[in-house]
């Protein structure tokens, strides 16, 4: 019963598992309730589980518990809240940016991580970042104009 | 004065309650048999609530897709949620209205005409009367039947409907709150995965349970039921490691797997099939007109949902309760009543969303799945989520396709004769069409195949959806091979065989442009009358600075594309520009679309923006593959062997409305499946200076023409 602690949205947690290979998803959804995470391929292929790990993106799907010992996650939750949202998914509301809006979370998660590397990246880099996602509904367009959209918030351009 | 003709949804859903009620003071609550599926309908059916109701939107609670309260409309499918639920629901709010309105003259003692409403409250010549509809809903009976008695509004005086308001279900996705039935955790719920019966008539061999338990590396169960298999347990983990390993520890006997090359569209010719025939009769004397013939294909494709399918079902007391995220709550219910064999009074099914289906893909199964399970373990809530794979190999796939067009051209070079011939499997096996579900192949006495039948045309067809081009052409006839032995489960998908149909239609039509050397667009126009059509494609041409006489050959291409969906719903015309190398690379797309009365215009513009995208990955870069030295024939099995399109793939989009107000509201989600593929088509046609006619167009297919020329 290996004990496994790291840090999820700033909060120490402390998970106690039967099975030492439990992703990091599953220890998410099934023992700390956080639900934002999404179960999309198990493949580590879609972005839907994305979170980010000391800062940088990474999907969670696949990823032993194990591996996160010691360091810092940071889930969709640990963003923004309603009242308080993080600028992009304000801009991702301003955009109507989403249809079904299941792979949201994994791409504005890994928007974060990109426009925390790079706070004024081109279209074309937008796109490549979040190449590493899938959308089905076709909803790209809205998604790359949020980024930029509040890529621009985040660095005080208003436009 | 006959009777108003009602809605044919308000008739079979006739008392008013089931669609509004006044449950407490400043709340409406209306219900429809609507689901939300990432278009954005609850949005929708909330502003034509707030409409015709007088009320503020905040104050109307949307109810969908339940078998205990709201109106039977069947599916949500085939892009007729506005136009059909949608005026049902108006129709149902009209009616309430104008009993209110009566109850509150007859309080008053005034004339109904000088009453108003406004958020609910009832005015009197413009001033309040201390009335709103909730001080007056006791008096009011709701539990009576729609008349169509109450005045529909007229668009002049809408002014919710018409508007861009923000979708409702959005915030708590892009806050990643728990609203997909993935994130519902039940007390004392298992989660399950099934060992799927690879294909019908397979038998389960052995089972080495005790090597699957040990994989697990925690507690888990097998449950057993016919050549129905599933492993459950409370750690998730260990029922996926288990599952992994049930590849190698159950074996299966009496599997058949599908080859590789029945996965090609051209496996259909020559095979069993029910003959149909639509249209002119068959023109006898084509002497001395100019012929021309073209074949299409099309191979199969999946949805791809970008979850996987999950079911939720409880049995207690003699009931089951299921929660599910497909299409048709009331038809998944009729197909699990004889599945589970319970009467319909001990069958409830709730819908609460997943991520987005496009047509039938594994929902309704996965329901099943877990009420299978259930009906084995009463009083335990079980969660099926599928795996990956699953989803891939097991969802019903939509058909490949031939369609060869036949045309007879006068000395203009202008088609007079038009013959679509069409090979395809059905598409539609959805639960309420017949088809089963697909765990009930794996119980005892599994049901029969359904026999051989496809969306009936009087519902826009399925593989002859579309297969008459809108043009003025004096005889069209639709030949239809629907082939009944297709080699895996085909069902519907998004516009169902209205892609592979205008493909197919608009190449061919560019090609006869070309021999009549005239412009596509004006070659197009001469032969079209219907107005709307005109304009859409008037529009896009002006949208896209289109050029007559823009050289093809280069690379870099042009190509547009026009069709009215099903022949009776929105319009679209589409213009493409790319370039061609070795691979396409999608640069822009303009679209025009006339749907009529457009209830929420940017929801639209999301629809016809996502259903742009995926028809051009459906284009570029789809096709299932089969393969029969794997255990499930199935060789697309998750997005590396199953690629879409990505986001440094996506062309610009510029999109606009023709917002025809005084015309009926059309549904947009599919309207540009097939303008979108043709305007690819003929546009890589411009690009190279040969044409490809056989999808997905691949770079194989690309270096095949090029080293042709």
């Amino acid at each position: 019963m290996p004990d496994f602690q790291f840090t999820v949205n700033g909060k120490p947690v402390s998970v106690t598992l039967d099975n030492d290979e439990t992703p990091l998803l599953n220890v998410l959804r099934n023992n700390l309730g956080l639900m934002g995470t999404r179960f999309g391929c198990g493949l580590e292929q879609c972005g839907c589980c994305t979170v980010l790990i000391d800062g940088k993106p990474e999907k969670c799907c696949a990823k032993p518990v194990y591996a996160v010992a010691g360091k810092t996650v940071v889930t969709i939750e640990g963003l923004g809240t309603p009242a308080k949202p993080h600028p992009l998914q304000q801009a991702f509301l301003d955009e109507q940016a989403g249809q079904c809006g299941y792979c949201l979370s994994g791409i504005i998660v890994t928007a974060k991580a990109l426009l925390d590397d790079n706070p004024k990246p081109t279209r074309a880099e937008i796109a490549q970042a979040l190449d590493s996602n899938i959308c089905r509904c076709g909803s790209h367009n809205r998604i790359l104009r949020a980024v930029e959209k509040a890529a621009a918030v985040m660095r005080g351009v208003h436009s | 004065m006959n009777a108003p003709t009602l809605p044919p949804l308000l008739v079979e859903n006739s008392v008013l309650e089931r669609w509004v009620s006044f449950p407490a003071p400043g709340k409406v609550l209306v219900r429809t048999g609507r689901v939300e599926i990432g278009q954005g309908v609850l949005t929708a059916m909330r502003q034509i609530a707030a409409d015709e109701l007088d009320v503020a939107m905040e104050r109307i609670v949307l109810q969908s897709g339940d078998t205990l309260v709201a109106p039977n409309e069947g599916y949500t499918a085939g892009s007729q949620s506005i136009q059909f639920g949608g005026v049902a629901m108006r129709q149902a709010c009209a009616d309430v209205r104008a009993l209110f309105v009566a109850q509150a003259a007859k309080v008053l003692g005034c004339a109904e005409s000088e009453l108003t409403i406004r958020d609910g409250g009832i005015l009197r010549n413009g001033a309040g009367t201390g009335h709103d509809y909730w001080t007056l809903a006791g008096a009011v009976d709701l539990s009576v039947k729609a008349t169509g008695a109450g005045q529909r509004k007229p668009v002049s005086a809408m002014s919710v409907i018409g508007d861009s308001v923000a979708r409702s279900d959005l915030p708590a996705k892009v806050f990643g709150e728990p609203i997909f039935l993935h994130d519902v955790v039940m007390p004392g719920m298992v989660h399950a995965r099934v060992v799927r019966q690879p294909n019908r008539g397979a038998t389960i061999g052995d089972i080495d349970e005790a090597a699957i338990k040990r994989a697990a590396k925690g507690k888990i169960e097998l449950v057993r039921h016919g050549n129905f298999l599933a492993i459950l347990g409370d750690d998730e983990t260990a029922v996926d490691l288990a599952i992994a390993s049930a590849a190698k520890h159950v074996t299966w006997t009496n599997v058949e797997t599908p080859t590789a090359l029945q996965a090609e569209a051209s496996w259909l010719r020559q095979r069993p099939a029910v003959e149909r025939t639509f249209g002119a009769p068959e023109t006898t004397d084509g002497q001395g007109r100019q012929r021309f013939e073209a074949t299409y294909s099309r191979g199969y494709l999946a949805h791809a949902s970008i979850s996987p399918s999950i079911g939720m079902a409880v049995f207690k007391d003699g009931v089951i309760t299921v929660w599910t995220h497909c299409q048709g709550v009331y038809p998944l219910r009729a197909a699990l009543v004889k599945t589970l064999g319970l009467d319909v009074s001990k069958v409830i099914v709730h819908h609460v969303q997943g991520s987005g289906c496009y047509g039938h893909n594994g929902a309704d199964d996965a329901a099943a799945d877990a009420s299978i399970v259930a009906l084995q373990k009463p009083g335990v809530p079980v969660r099926v989520r599928w795996r990956r794979e699953e989803e891939f190999i097991y969802e019903p796939k939509t058909p490949a396709m031939i369609v060869k067009v036949h045309a007879l051209l006068d000395d203009d070079g202008k088609p007079v004769d038009w013959t679509q011939e069409i090979w395809s499997p059905t598409h539609n096996q959805r639960p309420g069409a017949g088809g089963n579900l697909l765990g009930a192949l794996a119980l005892p006495n599994p049901p029969p195949e359904p026999p051989p039948n496809d969306v009936p045309e009087l519902n826009g067809g399925g593989a002859t959806r579309n297969g008459e081009p809108l043009y003025a052409i004096a005889a069209k006839r639709i030949l239809h091979h629907l082939i009944i032995e297709p080699p895996v489960r085909t069902s519907a998908l998004r516009g169902l065989g209205a892609m592979p149909n205008v493909f197919a239609a608009e190449c061919c039509i560019d090609e006869l442009a070309e021999r009549a050397g005239k412009d596509p667009v004006e070659y197009r126009l001469s032969i079209l009358t219907d107005k709307r059509a005109r304009a859409v494609i008037e529009k896009v041409a002006a949208m896209a600075k289109w050029n007559p006489n823009e050289p093809g050959g280069s690379g870099r291409g042009r190509g547009i594309a026009f069709a009215r969906y099903k022949n009776r719903a929105a319009y679209a015309a589409c213009v493409v520009e790319l370039d061609v190398d070795e691979e396409i690379r999608l640069r822009h797309v303009w679209c025009a679309t006339d749907a009529g009365l457009v209830v929420n215009p940017d929801g639209a513009i999301n629809q016809i923006e996502g259903g742009i995208i995926q028809s051009a990955s459906w284009v570029l870069k789809e096709q299932v593959r089969f393969d029969n030295s794997a255990v499930s024939g199935i060789a697309s099995f998750d997005w590396e062997t199953y690629p879409v399109l990505k986001f440094s793939e996506v062309p610009e989009i510029d999109i606009e409305l023709i917002n025809t107000k005084d015309e009926v509201p059309l549904g947009v989600g599919e309207v540009t499946a097939g303008p979108t593929a043709a305007a690819i088509g003929n546009a890589v046609s411009h690009a190279l200076g040969s044409r490809i006619r056989d999808l997905p167009l691949t770079r194989e297919r690309i270096m095949a023409t090029l080293l042709k020329e």
